[in-house]
């Protein structure tokens, strides 16, 4: 007999590297169609005005300019991007309409598209259209809201308020020993994927297929057929290669409309890429944070309540996912602590800039600095060790499950599932060697104030509500498994593999994974807030035992047994001495479906700890060391897992020190490029160091695994926020702003030290 | 515009507007699409190429200034049936995740270490910092490219 699989937890190599290190992926600006024609889309170079009219009658007049396509071109009503996520009702208003019809509410919303033979031409062409646009006042900022109404109708910039509550708030500030008051802020960043996105349409006169889905590509779909008034089945879409997803990537973008409907309405394929530029004042923007939130505890450092209010900048309308960060912010506030009262709002205010939607770690990120800035504030407030007081009130694991705040107008409760949070403060600590770098807290060594810091998180992953899997047997006795996962560069097809080479025994290198295109199952979900090992391999596991089941029913016929008497081994069906391969079996077609079902998050946890340096003559922080522990209940491959860590954290220090999507006061994005926007570099940050530890398998799934890939991100800003104030304790800087670039950390040192003279 | 040069060994001449970068015409007209585009501004290095032995980026440079330079991409650095020693390293280190500022790093790198086998960490970080990678925080491609150096000190034609 062959040795039982075992791949899961192994650090497999993956089998997506073979083509991208020799430059044979493929994606989507590397599909071409015959007849194909490009498109480029004229964009508001307005932040906020009345349309009143478009003349494109000088561009049509060069040479290779087919068309251009405006509102009135698409549809004698304009379709609305609809919510994927929280469709409540109260937004309809507020659904972007698929190009610009009455209104242009940001610089960069589409106004106009225009097709020609090649993208050179198609842009020369942008030159030649005259757009009239009656200006109106500009909103860019909470402080001047009233300046102008986005949606007269609606009467307010105030889309909506969630609201996260828990316990008697009131009860508890009222007879707290210890309040405190804060005002925090966060800045507009985005995913900044490294593939820009793009799409390839073809209308054949019944059926149209778009090449560069990504992520929720079945949602996408009904989305798309229903907008162009099409049967779901006579709308294709297929993922090829993505380079880099993080939240924003696959979610429905006007464009996932416009160049499907260009294609329709030309009657030839049409191609478009997005530039950086383009990318920049198009595509999701994230994490635009104001608060003023309380804290109260006992003169001990137990902390018994949160509340305050929170306003997310959410730009020019809702979009797809648009409400899950200002939804996070409020709920997820307390994070691994055991906070009982808690009455949380958060607004979600609409402004002329580019709509919002979710980067990794959505309003966690925000939230997390927030609260890690307001517990070490507090534990200085009191007079208490920061380790300490994290220790007197992270959950306990016997406290499991623990019920976080419930949030309206919709979604309700959650519940942490398992975790023992203080054994992973404690080792994070011994891994970085806390007890001895302490001593280096607040010291000046060769011109640098050295800094320490240490901070918790949870992280919630694996969204319901189901997801597919289909397992067919080839003629040759490989597997093929088509899921409704998908891929956006993390490895999905080698962890997948690992899982159904360990549940149907079938050898590794005979599985074939394929994800994400809408005609591999009959309904996916996609890939996000971490969900496709949890969500879709445990959709594998089950498939896998109904193929076994099938195989056997199939051997037994064949073989002249009863089904229980045949043995797999992955590649034959046995019953005493005869036997049969599953490549001769699959004579007969053998293929099986699956779906799992899900209605609990999974909550990942752990802690990160850093120390680092600061100049205070320029501002600039280094990151000398920075070590994460988490928790993910089970490991598929260490080595694909680990790699999500250390990304995400360096993802989550760009956004922490560097990365800043800056408008001016007429709506105009002064950071369009990456000269401008900052990304981390491999100079930056060298020492970054991750742990993953299997201490509390997740009771809601039979892998046992929580979504982990966005835990890196979720502390950073807290803690390098509380790593330069502990640098700094001599002058009493207090960060309570992101980024901390090096003119604002020395504006800080500039402020602290005219305070003291003063 | 007539071009030629020598493309991944082999000779190569097509018509282009004088406007057409080099990454354009390598990948539109020549159809070597692992060299990938993600900035056009010269920022990120995805489209990086090498031209006589030097890393350029592909974006930066008329497909015209290519005339009868020796040009090669990732797919002229890699085999078919095996991976390099840089790829292997890239792999072996998971140095890569969505692959797609990849092809900008294995030339960019193995311009570098055929130039300086020796180069030490700072040395790799600092050139390799022109480079933009979204997904791995470069931990492991430097990782990578500190294991290949041993490749390079033994032999002189990589390419």
């Amino acid at each position: 007999m062959r040795i039982a699989n075992s791949y899961i937890g192994q650090p497999i190599e993956r089998t997506e590297d073979l083509r991208f290190l020799r430059g044979k992926g493929t994606y989507v600006a590397d599909i071409n169609r015959p007849r194909q024609l490009t498109a480029v889309i004229l964009r508001s170079s307005v932040a906020h005005g009345r349309l009143r009219g478009i003349d494109a009658n000088r561009a049509l007049q060069l040479r290779g300019v087919h068309r251009i396509l405006t509102a009135k071109d698409f549809d004698t009503e304009i379709p609305r991007i609809a919510l994927r996520l929280q469709p409540l009702s109260d937004l309809e208003p507020f659904h972007q309409p698929m190009i610009a019809d009455q209104k242009v509410r940001y610089v960069g919303e589409p106004v106009a598209v225009v097709v020609a033979e090649t993208a050179a031409i198609a842009e020369d062409a942008l030159d030649y259209i005259a757009v009239d646009i009656e200006p109106l006042p500009v909103v860019v900022s909470r402080e001047q809201a009233d300046a102008a109404l986005l949606f007269e109708q609606h009467g307010t910039n105030c889309a909506i308020t969630w609201k996260a509550s828990r316990g008697d708030a009131e009860a508890a500030f009222k007879m707290a020993e210890y309040v405190r008051r804060e005002r925090f802020k966060v800045q507009r960043h985005a995913a900044m994927f490294m593939e820009l996105r793009g799409f390839v349409a073809d209308w054949d006169g019944q059926t149209l297929t778009v090449w560069g889905a990504a992520k929720t590509a079945w949602y996408n779909r009904r989305l798309l057929a229903a907008s162009l008034r099409l049967p779901t089945e006579a709308v294709e879409l297929i993922e090829l290669d993505v380079g880099g997803g993080f939240g924003s990537r696959g979610e429905f973008y006007p464009e996932d409309y416009l160049i499907p409907a260009a294609a329709k309405v030309l009657g030839r394929p049409v191609k478009w890429n997005e530039d950086r530029r383009e990318h920049m004042i198009a595509a999701n923007h994230a994490r635009e944070v104001d608060c003023e939130v309380e804290i109260a505890a006992t003169r001990d450092g137990r902390v018994l309540g949160l509340r305050g209010q929170i306003w997310s900048d959410i730009g020019a309308y809702v979009r797809t996912n648009g409400s899950v960060g200002p939804r996070n912010v409020a709920q997820y506030m307390s994070g691994p602590y055991a906070i009982e009262n808690i009455e949380l709002t958060s607004s979600m205010l609409l402004t002329n800039k580019t709509p919002t939607g979710t980067y990794r770690g959505p309003g966690r990120f925000e939230t997390d600095f927030i609260r890690e800035r307001m517990l070490d504030l507090m534990a200085k407030d009191l007079n208490i060790d920061r380790l300490e007081l994290r220790r007197r009130n992270l959950v306990a694991d016997s406290q499991m499950p623990y019920p976080l705040a419930s949030i309206s107008p919709y979604d309700g409760s959650t519940e942490l599932d398992s975790g023992d949070y203080h054994a992973v403060f404690d080792r994070c600590l011994a891994e970085f060697d806390w007890k001895t770098k302490e001593e280096l807290s607040g010291r000046l060594i060769d011109g640098y104030y050295h800094g320490l810091a240490v901070g918790s998180f949870i992280e919630g992953g694996a969204a319901g509500p189901k997801e597919q899997a289909r397992l067919v047997l080839e003629p040759d006795g490989s597997l093929s498994v088509y899921l409704g996962s998908s891929s956006v560069g993390q490895g999905l097809e080698t962890v997948m593999a690992q899982i159904a080479a360990d549940a149907t025994e079938v050898p590794y290198e005979k599985i074939r994974v394929l994800h994400g295109s809408t005609s591999h199952v009959k309904e996916g979900y996609g890939s996000y807030h971490s969900r496709s090992t949890v969500m879709g391999g445990s959709a594998i596991l089950l498939a896998a035992e109904k193929l076994k089941q099938s195989i056997k029913a199939s051997a037994a016929k064949r073989l002249g047994c009863a089904a229980e008497a045949v043995v797999l081994d992955g590649e034959h069906a046995r019953a005493g001495n005869r036997s049969m391969t599953f490549a001769e079996l699959s004579d007969v077609p053998i293929e099986v479906e699956a779906e799992f079902f899900n209605s609990k998050q999974t909550w990942a946890y752990g802690t990160h700890a850093a120390h680092v340096a600061v100049d205070p003559g320029t501002g600039h922080v280094k990151v000398l060391d920075y070590m994460a522990v988490e928790d993910v209940g089970r490991t598929i491959n260490p080595a694909t897992l680990h790699g999500q860590a250390i990304g995400s954290i360096v993802q989550g220090l760009g956004g922490a020190f560097l990365e800043h999507l800056v408008y001016d006061e007429n709506g105009q994005l002064l950071t369009g490029s990456f000269a401008d926007y900052l990304l981390p570099t491999a100079s930056d940050f060298p020492k970054i160091r991750a742990l993953t530890v299997e201490l509390k398998p997740c009771p809601s799934n039979p892998l046992g695994a929580k979504g982990g890939g966005e835990g890196g991100i979720i502390p950073i800003g807290g803690i390098m926020a509380n790593a330069v104030a502990d640098a700094l304790k001599h002058l009493n800087v207090q960060p309570m702003e992101l980024p901390l670039s090096p003119p604002r950390v020395w504006a800080l040192v500039e402020a602290a030290k005219a305070l003291l003279a003063s | 515009m007539k071009v030629e040069f020598e493309l991944n060994g082999t000779r190569v001449g097509t018509d282009v507007e004088a406007r057409t970068t080099l990454a354009d015409c390598i990948r539109d007209q020549f159809k070597q699409t692992g060299t990938h585009l993600a900035c056009e501004h010269g920022v990120c290095g995805a489209c990086t190429v090498l031209i006589n032995g030097q890393a350029v980026r592909s974006c930066l440079i008329l497909a015209v200034q290519a005339q009868g330079e020796r040009v090669v991409t990732l797919e002229g650095l890699s085999r078919d049936k095996s991976l390099t020693p840089l790829q292997t390293a890239f792999r072996k280190h998971h140095a890569l995740q969505c692959g797609f500022c990849t092809p900008g790093f294995i030339t960019t790198a193995h311009a570098l270490l055929t130039e300086e086998p020796e180069a030490d960490e700072e040395r790799i970080r600092d050139v390799l910092s022109g480079n933009l990678c979204r997904c791995t925080g470069y931990v492991p491609i430097i990782q990578a490219v500190l294991e290949a150096r041993s490749a390079y000190a033994q032999t002189d034609d990589q390419e």
